[in-house]
């Protein structure tokens, strides 16, 4: 019996009332876990009841634990007929399962009901009592520990990142069983939640198991999709990146001692020493020298079984590789060609060099080759067994297969910022993957960077061979060769792929800011932005919005139509995408995320990224419009027009995202016609025709890609399209990257919400372009509206801008954004420059405050910045930028005093007004209102602005059903949904709380499927979410709390009251 | 629009639909536009519209005359999805307005403490006009019925009015067989501010007593002159003005006071003492009004309406006419002789402090505890 699991019903509140003749409620609790119940007693005659239970005792199996949720069962009790269910409280028993995450669960749980929504509260405490398991052939995973975040978390240090993990169970969909048709929508419901949390448990099991087998002890980067399948069945699949993670125990005032220390003398380097030497051709298993031998089409149970077998040859082959990286460089050709064959064909056969992080310890991430891509459009047919996934897991493999072969043509060996989605009309799915092409890091830099948790101490072996290599050995050689003196700031923009031998056409040039390597003229990842990257100015979200319409069509022709229509559809995006980077004069491209969703008479296409100029690519050309018919004069003194609009445009783009690259501009900007130059560095394919899309891509590589023929009316909806994007209004910056690049001075004040909007088409037979237009318009005022809710927020960036499109119905369209709103403090240099915010800085660099990673490492150029403007020239060139940056923020500062609109925060430590406020008041609420709710921060991103994550609490893993039979009265569609989205916050705020946390970081709302019977009166919508619990303190409470940290902890689970 | 399903306990939102329809295009329409933040979002200049009863359009109508398109460069529609969207957080959120101790500790909004003071505060704030025409009336469905006229009346919307009004009524009915002090009671169950508190007191005592205050006689006098008079009362001469830890409440008068106030009648029947109060009175007033004369004319009269007011007050009747006797018995007879409010003052203070050296008068305590309300009840009332 491995694990006693104990909960105790302590009382409830605002119940509904269940007995109309008494305006009360009888209210008893059913505890269930697994096939065992207990009961509480009814507390007859109360709406607060308070049963105050005995613990309730479940021994079980971890395997349960991990699998099952704790299903409380909320009823009102009645003599004469069956008893009413008020509601249910499902409990996720994961984060007890580990050591270092949560202990007790213990607070007010929303009690809901998939009819009603929330009714009421119910105060519980869950504990969990593991005994040691011995068993080597066990089938649980308890201890390993699941982050959301891409990311090393904040309080960890990564040993060792191991790679990819993966897994997928599919089942039946209890809404398509026989059975549905003579149940309750609510038993149908329930029955659907419990099985999603059952799945989900039995998926994150699995993950750990295989992470247990390669030796690591946490997934990072976990990303868990649902596909409803509808007839053919219910998937939840799993990917995510396992590593060994350490928690770090050092204190603060150790951690400043390695900020001042030279960076050849690395703390490291002596456990490299250790394990480097000696080790590399001893342990490397002898495998064979080419490993494509697999079919790609062989099911995925096989490999999982290969990588099963192989999991202690994997635990050894970190140190292998380590020693082949660490010492390549130096060592002769032959023998590091033997090293990377051997480690790389071995890992090769078991493992796909994916990572599911986007943003890695400086250092870490080598160069990058750009975005890779795979679609394949699918038919679906049911699962005739669910426990053999054979079908599902092939497809993906298939995909996989297809992106290392598109790293591999980069000249690259993995790929990170590593993502799969898939978009489901009724039988026809999409399953698309998408990542950034990169090589990584064989031995681990130290370049004295400040973070020093964020380190690897050491380093597995897949980076440095990831992928076959064959031609590459040169290339490689010279990767390995600069890697060593190329600057932190633009080494990840050198080309990875060799020069001579360029997979697509590209024109290349000497960076910016070595001088020594060569760059692409832009750049397209998948990943944040790197730390340690020299930016230019600001960024901005870009987005590329495209609709397509199609026949209608059934079964095999349907999915040839769609599959025809896709490489188009990719190309437009992307052309949509490199205008609108050139029309910001930028020149990169991260966090991209391409999402084409399939309806039944039309595809969509939402391509959202941040742009950014990167100081060490070449500054992009402008957009030449050229017209057919020179002859013509009207008609050129249109194009002409046209071209001075875009040519404005530009210009005050560059101003607004201060946008001035500190060298002098070459020839490439003044010239009207801009040089032919490559403009895809996008890789797509889907299994039906992607030797077509190769072809088609190549074939506009060569072609001008900034000469837009205004014969064409593509290009006059192109242009059309790229001037009515409207620019940000005054005060907000946009990206959807967890950093955004040029502001460093957030705020505490943050806010996280979700909107979601649903379009209807009213007239069917419209063009594209005339489709175009609706999306378009239909993003841009989402965007709009927006910025207008959260004007008071200002000066604001909203960060992690993610659009989810979906086509729900035939006419229908649906948007959702989730995104998080941070303030930052623009007029910091003006007043508070020299005092407090010069004091903020030099504090934050002592405390060395391991969670703002991005921060920090570039405060001291604000530091410099900020204490002598006038000292500019003595500057690193980025920080010359940022001074005029903060030159730029005054002027605006100024102007915004001037217009008096704009609501503007004076000091640093007073512009948390809000959550700073709030928390207090709350606290003194308290004293009189009995109880007051904690408050719980959510945010898309990995962390808290101007807060030290302490602690990880557990993953944050919800789905939950809501239907109605009363949309009228609900406040129709939008009441519905609205009501629904709260509660989600709710429970999502109370489960955190419950686990002694202040926040969710990583949120995200992985779906949100609504349907609508307007005639019947009905909706239902499916929403699942996931985040990381944690607890954060204040930098202002840290230094209270670097000396006492298990105080710290204890303060603020108990809602921090006592200030 | 707010639909209160008692029965079910359970409280559905109707919004209306039809908004949807400005925001149209030929070529598509919005059918679902939401916006759910962590921190909930409210505005107050939107909440405040919604509070007058404002229809969504009306409220975007009134945003744009504010000229907040320019100022935010927005368009139409932006600001009808915001109305709407602003709208119907608040109709969720009214629910919880209707008992602001359950705002602190639900967990659906996420709400900042000074933001559920604002909401709270704005949700019970009245309009003067609306509560004075309200006052003293019975809290019942049937005045409810005749809120159209209300509306017509006051241009206040006949939403907000019932708003207005059944927040009256759940305050009354809240603290109705509440002990203790009545503002203080008020101000805890509604966590509301002191003064707005001290307004829902007079409300409360108001339509306890049924003071009559719809006469035309008392057509001038505001909420606020009813309001402080209110105070006054409750302050001095309920139960709870004497014994903070008595059994009975603030919302009745205090019986015992009511049965020793017939004592007074000694002022006025036995004839020396009248006269020696007048001469004592007169005395002091000598050369310091312009109005002498006619005070000493009229002080039999008026110390014969002041008394026999304070003597009837035992009778549950005289008690509803109380202002109306305050004004024909004194005010409108001082207000005809062209007396200033410095007159009437003057005039009080003596009456009141002369009563103390007549030599046969004993009833002090209970003189000073009705003259000094009436003393301030008339000040505030005497509008020249």
């Amino acid at each position: 019996m491995p694990g006693k699991l104990k909960a105790k019903i302590v009382a409830g509140r605002h119940l509904p009332v269940m007995d109309r003749a008494s305006d009360l409620t009888d209210a008893f609790v059913e505890v269930k876990f697994g096939n065992t119940t207990f009961k509480t007693d009814v507390y007859p005659k109360s709406l607060n009841p308070q049963w105050n239970s005995e613990w309730f005792k479940f021994e079980v199996d971890d395997e349960d634990l991990q699998d099952e949720p704790l299903q409380i069962t909320v009823l009102d009790h009645d003599t004469y007929s069956a008893n009413d269910a008020i509601g249910k409280v499902y409990i996720d028993i994961d984060p007890l399962l580990c050591s270092e995450a949560a202990t007790i669960i213990s607070g007010w749980l929303p009690i809901y009901d998939t009819i009603h929504g929330i009714r009421g509260e119910i105060n519980v405490q869950v504990k969990v009592d593991l005994f040691n398991d011995l068993n080597r052939f066990r089938q649980s995973s308890c201890g390993i520990k699941f982050f959301c975040t891409t990311s090393v978390p904040r309080c960890y240090r990564a040993v060792m990142v191991h790679g990819f993990v993966e897994e997928l169970v599919v089942n039946e969909d209890p809404e398509y069983q026989w059975i549905d048709r003579i149940r309750t929508p609510r038993a149908s419901n329930e029955a659907r939640q419990r099985l999603i949390f059952l799945m989900s448990g039995e998926l994150q099991r699995k993950i750990g198991l295989k992470v247990l087998e390669m030796g690591g002890n946490a997934v990072v980067g976990y990303l868990q999709c649902f596909d409803l399948e509808g007839e053919s069945g219910l998937v939840v699949r799993a990917i995510g990146t396992a590593c060994t993670l350490e928690k770090i125990s050092t204190l603060p005032s150790t951690t400043t001692q390695p900020s001042n220390s030279s960076p050849s003398k690395d703390m490291k380097e002596p456990v490299f020493g250790e394990e480097a030497p000696g080790v590399p051709l001893s342990s490397g298993p002898p495998t064979p020298l080419r490993a494509q031998t697999f079919s790609s089409f062989s099911p995925s149970k096989s490999y999982s079984r290969q990588s099963s077998s192989s999991d202690t040859e994997l635990s050894l082959t970190p140190k292998t590789g380590m020693g082949s990286g660490g010492s390549a460089g130096k060592e002769a050709g032959p023998l590091k060609a033997l090293l990377r064959q051997q480690t790389q064909s071995a890992l090769e056969q078991r493992e796909y060099p994916f990572f599911t992080l986007t943003s890695f310890p400086p250092g870490f991430l080598l160069h990058v080759g750009g975005v890779v891509s795979a679609r394949s459009v699918k038919l679906l047919d049911r699962i005739h067994n669910p426990d053999e996934p054979e079908t599902r897991d092939a497809w993906w493999e298939e995909i996989r297969q297809e992106i290392k072969s598109h790293v591999k043509a980069l000249g690259c060996h993995a790929v990170v910022g590593y993502s799969e989605s898939t978009s489901i009309c009724e039988e026809v799915c999409i399953l698309s993957a998408s990542g950034t092409a990169a090589i990584l890091s064989s031995r681990f830099i130290q370049d004295g960077s400040l973070d020093v948790e964020h380190r690897l101490s050491r380093q597995p072996v897949v980076f440095t061979s990831g992928a076959d290599r064959v031609e590459g050995d040169m290339g490689s050689s010279a990767s390995l060769g600069f890697e060593e003196v190329a600057p932190p700031g633009c080494g990840f923009c050198h080309i990875p792929y060799d020069e001579l031998n360029i997979p697509f056409p590209a024109q290349l040039t000497y960076c910016y800011c070595c001088r020594r390597n060569k760059v692409p003229d832009v750049l397209f990842t998948t990943i944040d932005l790197p730390t340690e990257a020299n930016v230019t100015g600001k960024g901005c979200l870009i987005q590329a919005r495209l609709c397509r319409t199609k026949k209608k069509a059934q079964g095999e022709g349907n999915a040839t139509a769609i599959s025809n229509l896709l490489p188009f559809l990719e190309y437009e995006l992307h052309t949509q995408l490199m205008n609108k980077l050139k029309l910001r004069g930028m020149n990169a491209l991260f966090g991209l995320r391409i999402q084409i969703s399939v309806g039944e008479t039309m595809l969509l296409g939402l391509a959202s990224a941040t742009g950014v100029y990167l100081t060490a690519l070449p500054s992009p050309g402008g957009i030449q419009i050229a017209g057919k018919t020179p002859s013509d004069i009207t008609y050129e003194q249109h194009i002409s027009n046209m071209q001075k609009k875009i040519n404005d445009t530009i210009a005050k783009n560059k101003e607004l995202y201060e946008v001035n690259p500190p060298e002098v501009v070459e020839e490439i900007i003044g010239s009207p016609i801009p040089e032919p130059r490559q403009r895809s560095r996008l890789f797509r394919s889907h299994s039906e025709s992607s030797d077509e899309v190769s072809e088609l891509d190549l074939s506009h590589g060569k072609k001008d890609a900034f000469v837009l023929e205004i014969d064409d009316t593509d290009a006059v909806e192109d242009i059309h399209a790229l001037l009515t994007d409207s620019p940000t209004p005054q005060g907000f910056y946009s990206c959807n990257t967890e950093i955004m690049p040029g502001i460093q001075t957030w705020t505490s004040a943050i806010q996280m919400f979700t909107s979601v909007r649903v379009f209807r088409l009213n007239n069917l037979n419209l063009t594209n372009q005339g489709m175009n237009k609706i999306f378009t318009d239909l993003c841009e005022n989402l965007l709009k509206s927006l910025y207008f809710k959260l004007r008071s927020m200002t000066p604001c960036c909203l960060c992690h801008l993610n659009f989810t499109v979906a086509i729900p119905e035939d006419e229908l369209i649906q948007v959702a954004v989730t995104a998080v709103a941070m303030s930052f403090d623009k007029d910091q240099a003006l007043e508070n420059g020299m005092h407090s915010g010069e004091k903020t800085h030099i504090k934050a660099i002592h405390e060395n405050d391991e969670q703002l990673q991005f921060n920090l490492e570039l405060n001291p150029d604000c530091l410099t910045a900020t204490k002598g403007l006038a000292d500019v020239t003595g500057c690193h060139p980025s920080a010359k930028d940022r001074c005029s940056s903060w030159i730029e923020q005054l002027r605006l500062k100024a102007h915004t005093m001037r217009r008096g609109s704009i609501k503007t925060t004076s000091s640093l430590e007073k512009n948390s007004p809000l959550p700073e406020g709030r928390s207090r008041s709350l606290r003194s609420n308290r004293s009189y209102s009995g109880g007051s709710v904690a408050v719980v921060k959510m945010t898309p991103l990995s962390f808290i602005p101007g807060a030290k994550i302490i602690k990880y609490l557990g993953i944050i893993n919800m789905f939950f059903i809501r239907e109605t039979t009363s949309l009228r009265e609900e406040g129709g569609v939008s009441g519905f949904l609205h009501t629904f989205i709260a509660e989600v916050f709710a429970m999502v705020r109370a489960h955190v709380a419950a686990l002694g946390g202040n926040a969710v970081v990583s949120y995200s709302m992985k779906e949100c499927v609504f349907m609508e019977n307007p005639n019947k009166n009905q909706a239902q919508c499916l929403i699942n979410v996931s985040g990381d619990a944690v607890i954060f303190v204040r930098e202002s409470e840290l230094d209270a709390a670097s000396v006492q940290p298990q105080s710290v902890t204890t303060q603020t689970s108990n809602g921090g009251e006592g200030t | 629009m707010f639909v209160s399903d008692r029965e079910q306990s359970v409280v559905r939102y109707n919004v209306n639909v039809e908004y949807f329809n400005t925001y149209t295009d030929v070529k598509m329409s919005v059918e679902l536009d939401v916006f759910v933040g962590n921190t909930t979002i409210m505005d107050k200049e939107v909440y405040q519209l919604w509070l007058n009863g404002y229809t969504v359009n009306d409220a975007v109508k009134v945003r744009i005359d504010g000229g907040i398109m320019e100022e935010c460069e927005v368009s139409v529609e932006v600001l009808i999805s915001d109305t709407m969207d602003q709208y119907r957080t608040f109709q969720m959120c009214e629910r919880l307005l209707h008992h602001p101790a359950k705002l602190a500790n639900q967990l659906l909004f996420q709400i900042p403490p000074d933001r559920q003071a604002m909401l709270i505060e704005r949700y019970y704030a009245f309009d003067d006009a609306f509560a004075r025409e309200v006052l003293g009336k019975k809290l019942s469905k049937g005045t409810k019925k005749d809120l159209d006229d209300v509306s017509a009346k006051t241009n206040i919307t006949l939403k907000s009015c019932r708003r207005q009004f059944d927040n009256f009524k759940r305050v009354f009915k809240e603290v109705e067989e509440l002990k203790g002090p009545l503002v203080e009671n008020i101000r805890q169950r509604f966590l509301l501010p002191d003064q707005l508190a001290r307004d829902y007191a007079a409300v409360v005592f108001f339509a306890n007593n049924r003071f009559e205050t719809g006469k035309k006689k008392l057509q001038y006098l505001t909420f606020q002159d009813f309001a402080l008079c209110a105070g006054q009362l409750i302050n001095n001469w309920t139960v709870g003005a004497v014994d903070n830890m008595m059994e009975d409440m603030d919302v009745d008068l205090d019986k015992e006071f009511l049965q020793d106030l017939k004592e007074l009648k000694i002022l006025i029947t036995d004839k020396d003492l009248l006269d020696q109060h007048k001469s004592l009175v007169c005395t002091a007033l000598r050369g310091k009004t312009n109005v002498f004369t006619e005070m000493e004319a009229s002080f039999k009269n008026l110390s014969r309406g002041l008394v026999n007011i304070a003597a009837k007050l035992i009778n549950a009747k005289d008690v509803r006419d109380f202002f109306i006797d305050l004004v024909e018995k004194f005010i409108e007879p001082c207000r005809s002789d062209k007396w200033t409010s410095i007159d009437v003052n003057l005039y009080l203070t003596h009456y009141t402090n002369s009563a103390h050296i007549l030599d046969t008068f004993k009833h002090h305590g209970v003189w000073t505890r009705y003259m000094g309300v009436i003393k301030t009840c008339i000040l505030r009332m005497y509008h020249e």
